[in-house]
C-alpha cells in the first residue's frame, strides 16, 4: 500500500513539473500586462445562486464555487485589471474531467467586452505553450491541434445547426440543452484548432450581459480545445435589478429540484451598480495541464484525488 | 433507492422491472449546465446492452438480487439443475447462464447462484477446484522436443494444458476464473 502510493505519486512527477511551470507562465503573462494578482476568501457566506452549481458547506458558510462575486466587488471599487489563481469547490462533481476541488485562473478587464477575452485566451495559451517548449501545435490523445491565432468562432445557434440533431430552440423547449450540447456538439469542438462557442441563449448566461441587438442572447462564450471545455467568459451583467431577478429565478429552480437554496449575496448586489462595463473569464488550470501534458484524465495532473486521501 | 449520483461501474439497478448492471460510466457536465451521468447498461436477463444519459433528478430502485448457495445435481436437455442447500428447492439454468462454469461442474459442487426475484441469472464457482485427470498421454521422460505442456482431460470433460509430468489418475487444482492449471494436489 505504501509502496503503491509512492509509485502512484512518482509517475505523476513529470505532469506536476509541467503544471508548476505553466502556473508560473500564467502568472507572468498577467503581471506583464499590469494585471494585479488578487486573493479573495475561499470561505464565503453566500455563493452565487446558480441552478446547477452546488457549493460545499463549511460551517455556517460555504466554500466558494468561483471567486466571481468578490472579484466583481473589487471591479466595482475601481480595480480594472485583476486576476486570481485559486482553488474552487463544487459539490458532487467527479469524473474524468471533474474534481470537486479544482484550480481556476479567473481574470477581469474593466472597459472590455467578451471579444477582448477571446484575444486574451489566444495570447495566454500560446504564451504558456511556448514557455513549456511546445511550438504552436499541441498533440492530445493522438490528435494534433494547431494553436496559431485566430481561432475558430462559432455561435451556439450555428453549432447546434451544424452538429446537433435538434435546434437550440427545440433543445431548450424540451429541457435538453445541456444534454445535446455535451453529447452531440462538444465532441466536435476544437478538434483541429481551438473554438470559441459564443452567444448563448439568455437563460444559459446567468451573470452575462444581454446582447443589445438581440434580447434573447447573452454575451457569453466558452473555449473548447479537443472537445474539452476550458473556459467560460461573460460580458458582465451590471444591471443589479436584472441580476437579482436572475438569482431569484435560479433560487426558485433550486428549491423546485430540492437543492439547497443559498442566501442572496446582498453585498455583491449592492456593489454591482458601481461596476463599469467589464468582461470576466474563468479558465480551468487542471484541464489546460491535461491538454498540454497530453493526459486523458484530470487525475493524472494533480498530486492527490479525493479517493487517494 | 439510488439517485443518479450513486451511479458507478458495477451498480445493479432495476429499470422497467428488469435488473441492469452498469458496464460503463462517465460523469459529464457543461460548466454552468446540468450534471449528466452517461451509462452503458446491460440487461442481466437477456444480455441486451444500451446507452443512456441520466440527470441528477433521476432515481432508481435497487435490483433485488440475491446470491444463494446451491449444489449442482445434474444436466438434462441442456438445463443444469441446482438445489438450494437450505430449502431443497431446485432451479434450472441454461447454457448461457452457466457459461464457462460448465467446465467445472463437479457432482454436488457448491456454487453461488445469482437470483433476481427468484429467477436464476448466473453462477459463480469457488475460485479453485481440485479435479482428477482422466486422460493423459504418458510422460516421455527426456523428451524435450515435446514442449513444456501437454493436453489432458479431467473428470468434468474439460481439456487443458498442464506440465508434462502430470499423469492419468492424478489430482490437479484449476483456477475456475481463468480455466488454467495451478498445481498438482497430493493424496
Amino acid at each position: 500500500m505504501i509502496a503503491e502510493d509512492s509509485w502512484r505519486l512518482t509517475v505523476r512527477m513529470d505532469a506536476l513539473r509541467l503544471r508548476a511551470q505553466m502556473i508560473q507562465a500564467i502568472r507572468r503573462f498577467f503581471q506583464d500586462q499590469d494585471f494585479l494578482e488578487i486573493e479573495t476568501p475561499l470561505r464565503i457566506p453566500a455563493p452565487a445562486p446558480e441552478s446547477h452549481i452546488d457549493a460545499v458547506v463549511a460551517g455556517a458558510w460555504f466554500l466558494h464555487t468561483s471567486p466571481e462575486l468578490c472579484m466583481k466587488r473589487l471591479l466595482a471599487a475601481g480595480y480594472s485589471r485583476i486576476f486570481q489563481i485559486c482553488k474552487c469547490f463544487r459539490a458532487g462533481e467527479r469524473g474524468d474531467r471533474h474534481l470537486p476541488e479544482f484550480t481556476m485562473i479567473e481574470w477581469y478587464r474593466g472597459g472590455a467586452d467578451y471579444r477582448t477575452l477571446m484575444d486574451d485566451c489566444e495570447a495566454l495559451i500560446n504564451t504558456v505553450a511556448r514557455e513549456i517548449g511546445l511550438d504552436d501545435v499541441v498533440s492530445w490523445q493522438g490528435r494534433r491541434i494547431g494553436l496559431k491565432a485566430p481561432w475558430e468562432r462559432i455561435s451556439v445557434r450555428d453549432a447546434f445547426a451544424r452538429y446537433a440533431t435538434i435546434s437550440v430552440a427545440e433543445a431548450l423547449r424540451t429541457d435538453r440543452f445541456d444534454e445535446i450540447l455535451a453529447c452531440e456538439v462538444e465532441p466536435h469542438l476544437g478538434m483541429e484548432i481551438p473554438v470559441f462557442l459564443y452567444d448563448y441563449p439568455v437563460e444559459q448566461g446567468a451573470l452575462a450581459r444581454v446582447k443589445e441587438a438581440d434580447p434573447g442572447i447573452a454575451e457569453r462564450f466558452e473555449l473548447y480545445i479537443a472537445g474539452m471545455e476550458l473556459a467560460n467568459a461573460f460580458s458582465e451583467l451590471i444591471d443589479a435589478g436584472e441580476q437579482r431577478r436572475r438569482f431569484e429565478e435560479a433560487s426558485r429552480d433550486r428549491r423546485r429540484k430540492g437543492s439547497p437554496v443559498y442566501p442572496m449575496p446582498e453585498r455583491f448586489l449592492q456593489a454591482l451598480p458601481r461596476m463599469s462595463p467589464s468582461a470576466g473569464i474563468a479558465l480551468g488550470v487542471d484541464r489546460l495541464v491535461m491538454l498540454l501534458a497530453d493526459k486523458s484524465r484530470i487525475d493524472d495532473v494533480v498530486a492527490f484525488t479525493p479517493e487517494s486521501l | 433507492m439510488f439517485t443518479a449520483s450513486d451511479l458507478r461501474k458495477g451498480l445493479r439497478i432495476k429499470i422497467d422491472n428488469d435488473p441492469y448492471i452498469v458496464t460503463e460510466f462517465n460523469f459529464v457536465k457543461p460548466g454552468k449546465g446540468q450534471a449528466l451521468y452517461r451509462c452503458k447498461l446491460r440487461n442481466m436477463i437477456n444480455g441486451n446492452q444500451f446507452e443512456r444519459t441520466f440527470r441528477s433528478v433521476d432515481v432508481f430502485d435497487e435490483a433485488d438480487l440475491q446470491e444463494k448457495k446451491m449444489s449442482y445435481l445434474y444436466k438434462e436437455e441442456g438445463k443444469y439443475c441446482f438445489m438450494d442447500n437450505l430449502s431443497y428447492e431446485q432451479v434450472f439454468l441454461n447454457e448461457d447462464q452457466v457459461g464457462e462454469a460448465k467446465n467445472f461442474l463437479l457432482d454436488n459442487i457448491e456454487a453461488e447462484i445469482l437470483l433476481f426475484e427468484d429467477r436464476p441469472l448466473g453462477i459463480s464457482l469457488p475460485n479453485f477446484i481440485d479435479v482428477i485427470v482422466t486422460k493423459a498421454d504418458p510422460w516421455a521422460k527426456g523428451d524435450s522436443v515435446s514442449g513444456n505442456t501437454k493436453p489432458v482431460t479431467v473428470q468434468t470433460g474439460y481439456q487443458l494444458q498442464v506440465p508434462p509430468f502430470i499423469e492419468e489418475g492424478e489430482k490437479i487444482r484449476i483456477d475456475t476464473r481463468s480455466g488454467e492449471y495451478l498445481t498438482r494436489v497430493k493424496g
